[in-house]
């Protein structure tokens, strides 16, 4: 397939490949960081992980339109404003659902399962009723869209770049949370040893309720900044949850790393084989390799701890 | 438009005529009119009374389809309003039955078993993807129903059961490819589609195509339903240098496709590589953005932008009823043309019967509808033109080329299976 391209081509498109890659890398461990925190430190399969990301590309387009009509002349920063209520909107969902489902079932993990199933469900058709079954189009500034040219074949996408910033971001956020805050010591403790934990003193349903809320609103961010590469639609949330759950089960639940390591590589192996073979064929190809390794390897990349 | 004042038929005016010299108790004579009638209308117990008669509508009003299905009931109901409006159809109303298909194949058979078996239904308007007509097709020849099916799809299917209102794939792709290489001056093309039965079929015919003319076809691949992530095609476009990029991606997949294209920096104003598609209408754009898509062709038989006296009579009905922020796209239009084709040809028959009405199709012919003229094949589907239009900032495309004749379908072209 290489026939009749110059060396520089070639050269130029194994760098903007490599960029897909990364591209790709970020938009995976955005979706999952926030289902690595709750599957892995609650042990709770949470199904509605999608809706959650959805609630947050609503909040952009709600957020689009209010700063177009009435506040066009910060319209250039609306997005920043979008994410943070993103965050807010599927954190405050999120520890409602918490507080009124979840919590009932922490000792019937698999119940969840069917729960969270049922929430997406009930998700989905209330954003249809609220915003109507069409997609919406979400509009963004002009400086987010467009590319940087380095040469004539390569150019970065902006929000490329805009993506694996985020990523880079939130990452840092979620990980100092986790390892270096008070916070992140009691759900690490709660995780490991609950009895324990509510015997020193560290009240674990507000922890539960805290790390449950924290994932979704991550996910709320992810879906804000999905509205730069993908759609906004009630089941919008569907076209990610399979590989977001393929991400974080690969990786082994229990720790950050093993997501994102987990997200490295199924991103980048994607990404090369799109490149050589037709896109379902690699698709057909990644998820054959990695039900081939958990085969192998069923706690995953790293070890998964579940509550007991 | 004006959508003309009630054409009666021949029996229905002769009737009238009876009643209206009769010129005492007008009201009892034309009930007694109707019922002398319902027998010879309807000889095989469908849902036909003295003044009403009862239709289905069955499309996903939930589900991952509700996206794309509901424009097409929106179009039934107005088209159905403004025939009620009008006297109905040989003098009765048409009343409808919903039901969900809920993007789910064996619940659209279910529910057409159920319009057919338990309510009746004179007609079905219904189905949008393939896969749900697939699925639905052997109980409307088992239970001997009709479906008015409003989606431009790939063709190989003339079923006894089915008016099919768009366009099978060669009535699209011939005149679009034609157009490209005749006013573009196209050599290479570049096919992508999502992967099924239609984008792949529709591309199988499209490369037969592209071949016979002598060009080149230097790329064809698919990406899975709900894909959301093209930049590794986007590279591969990019070293190939096509001029045509030829895109039959569908659903979600689309937003992230043309926002992907636009953030690689491939401006599709500047027509290099240029992009044609077939399955982008005014709806989709909505969410793609239309600052996203800006430069794009599509090739289809509708545009809501058609300068007709018919189309602004339509897209002011369909405005009003369903809110002004709405598009209308292709399928939409062709969903409307459902209900009109079949009072056409109840009208023309007579009857209700469904038989009767299968015979009396071929030939039925619409200058109403807001495309301009359509005419029923003898293969069910409708004679059409195919028009080329250029997506601008707003979503709306804006119309630059439209074949003279009608384009003849032809859902099993030789050579093309």
């Amino acid at each position: 397939m290489f026939d009749g391209y110059t060396l520089s081509e070639l050269g130029s498109i194994l760098a903007m490949q490599g960029f897909a890659g990364l591209i790709l890398f970020s938009v995976f461990v955005l979706m999952a960081l926030g289902l690595a925190i709750i599957f892995g430190q609650m042990g709770v399969i949470n199904m509605a992980h999608g809706e959650f990301m959805i609630l947050g590309a609503y909040v952009t387009y709600l957020c689009s339109h209010i700063f177009q009509n009435y506040l066009p002349g910060l319209f250039s920063i609306y997005f920043f404003v979008a994410m943070a209520l993103a965050f807010c909107a599927s954190g405050a969902l999120g520890m409602l659902c918490e507080w009124a489902l979840i919590r009932h079932l922490y000792k019937r993990p698999l119940d969840t399962l069917l729960a969270t199933w049922g929430l997406s469900l009930i998700l989905q058709q209330a954003y249809r009723t609220i915003f109507g079954a069409r997609e919406v189009g979400v509009s963004l500034p002009d400086w987010m869209m467009g590319s940087v040219p380095l040469t004539d074949l390569i150019e970065i996408p902006i929000n490329g770049l805009f993506v694996m910033a985020l990523t880079l971001i939130i990452t840092a956020a979620v990980g100092a949370m986790m390892y270096r805050s008070g916070w992140g010591k009691q759900v690490r403790a709660v995780m490991q040893n609950r009895v324990m934990a509510g015997a020193v003193g560290i009240n674990t349903e507000r922890t539960d309720r805290l790390t449950f809320g924290i994932g979704c609103g991550v996910a709320g961010i992810a879906g804000a900044a999905f509205t730069m590469i993908g759609s906004t639609g009630p089941t919008a949330g569907q076209l990610y949850i399979v590989d977001t759950f393929l991400v974080v089960v690969f990786g082994g639940a229990a720790s950050l790393l093993g997501t994102i390591a987990s997200a490295f590589s199924i991103s980048q192996a994607q990404s090369a084989m799109e490149f050589f073979l037709s896109g379902s064929m690699a698709k057909v190809l990644t998820l054959l390799t990695v039900v081939g390794i958990l085969m192998l390897r069923p706690q995953g990349l790293f070890t998964l701890k579940v509550r007991k | 438009m004006s959508f003309e004042r009630p054409n009666l038929t021949r029996i229905g005016s002769a009737l009238r005529r009876t009643v209206l010299t009769g010129a005492t108790a007008l009201a009892a004579l034309s009930v007694a009119a109707h019922g002398s009638m319902a027998a010879d209308v309807n000889t095989t117990g469908l849902a036909v009374t003295d003044d009403t008669v009862t239709v289905g509508i069955l499309h996903s009003i939930t589900g991952t389809m509700a996206i794309s299905e509901t424009g097409s009931v929106q179009a039934e109901k107005l088209a159905i309003d403004q025939i009620n409006a009008m006297g109905g159809v040989l003098g009765r109303k048409i009343e409808f039955i919903q039901e969900d298909g809920a993007s789910d194949w064996p619940t659209f058979a279910e529910k057409a078993k159920k319009l057919l078996v338990n309510d009746k239904v004179a007609a079905v308007f219904g189905c949008w993807t393939s896969a749900s007509r697939k699925a639905v097709l052997p109980v409307f020849e088992q239970y001997n129903g009709m479906l008015y099916y409003p989606t431009f799809y790939e063709g190989l299917e003339e079923s006894p059961n089915v008016i099919y209102t768009g366009q099978e794939a060669t009535q699209q792709i011939i005149a679009g490819i034609d157009w490209v290489v005749r006013e573009k001056g196209a050599k290479t093309f570049y096919l992508l589609g999502s992967d099924y039965i239609w984008p792949r079929t529709s591309n199988k015919i499209a490369r037969k195509h592209i071949e016979k003319l002598g060009l080149k076809v230097v790329g064809e691949e698919y990406y899975p339903l709900g894909h959301t992530q093209f930049n590794s095609v986007i590279n591969k476009i990019k070293l190939k240098k096509p001029d045509v990029i030829y895109a039959i991606v569908v659903g979600g997949s689309n937003v992230a496709f043309y926002k992907q294209l636009k953030a690689a920096g491939i401006d599709m104003t500047k027509e290099k590589p240029l992009l044609l598609t077939i399955s982008v209408t005014e709806d989709e754009i909505r969410g793609i953005g239309g600052e996203n898509i800006e430069g794009a062709y599509a090739a289809m038989k509708y545009f809501q932008s058609l300068d007709n006296d018919n189309n602004a009579g339509f897209v002011k009905a369909f405005k009003d009823m369903w809110g002004q922020d709405i598009v209308i796209g292709d399928v939409t239009q062709a969903a409307y043309l459902g209900p009109w084709l079949w009072k056409a040809a109840v009208e023309k028959a007579g009857s209700f019967d469904i038989d009767k009405v299968r015979e009396a199709s071929p030939g039925i012919e619409l200058t109403t509808a807001p495309e301009g003229y359509v005419r029923i094949h003898e293969n069910h589907h409708l004679w059409s033109k195919t028009r080329i239009g250029r997506a601008g900032a707003d979503g709306q495309y804006e119309l630059v080329y439209e074949t003279k004749d009608l384009m003849e379908p032809d859902p099993f072209p030789e050579g093309y299976q």
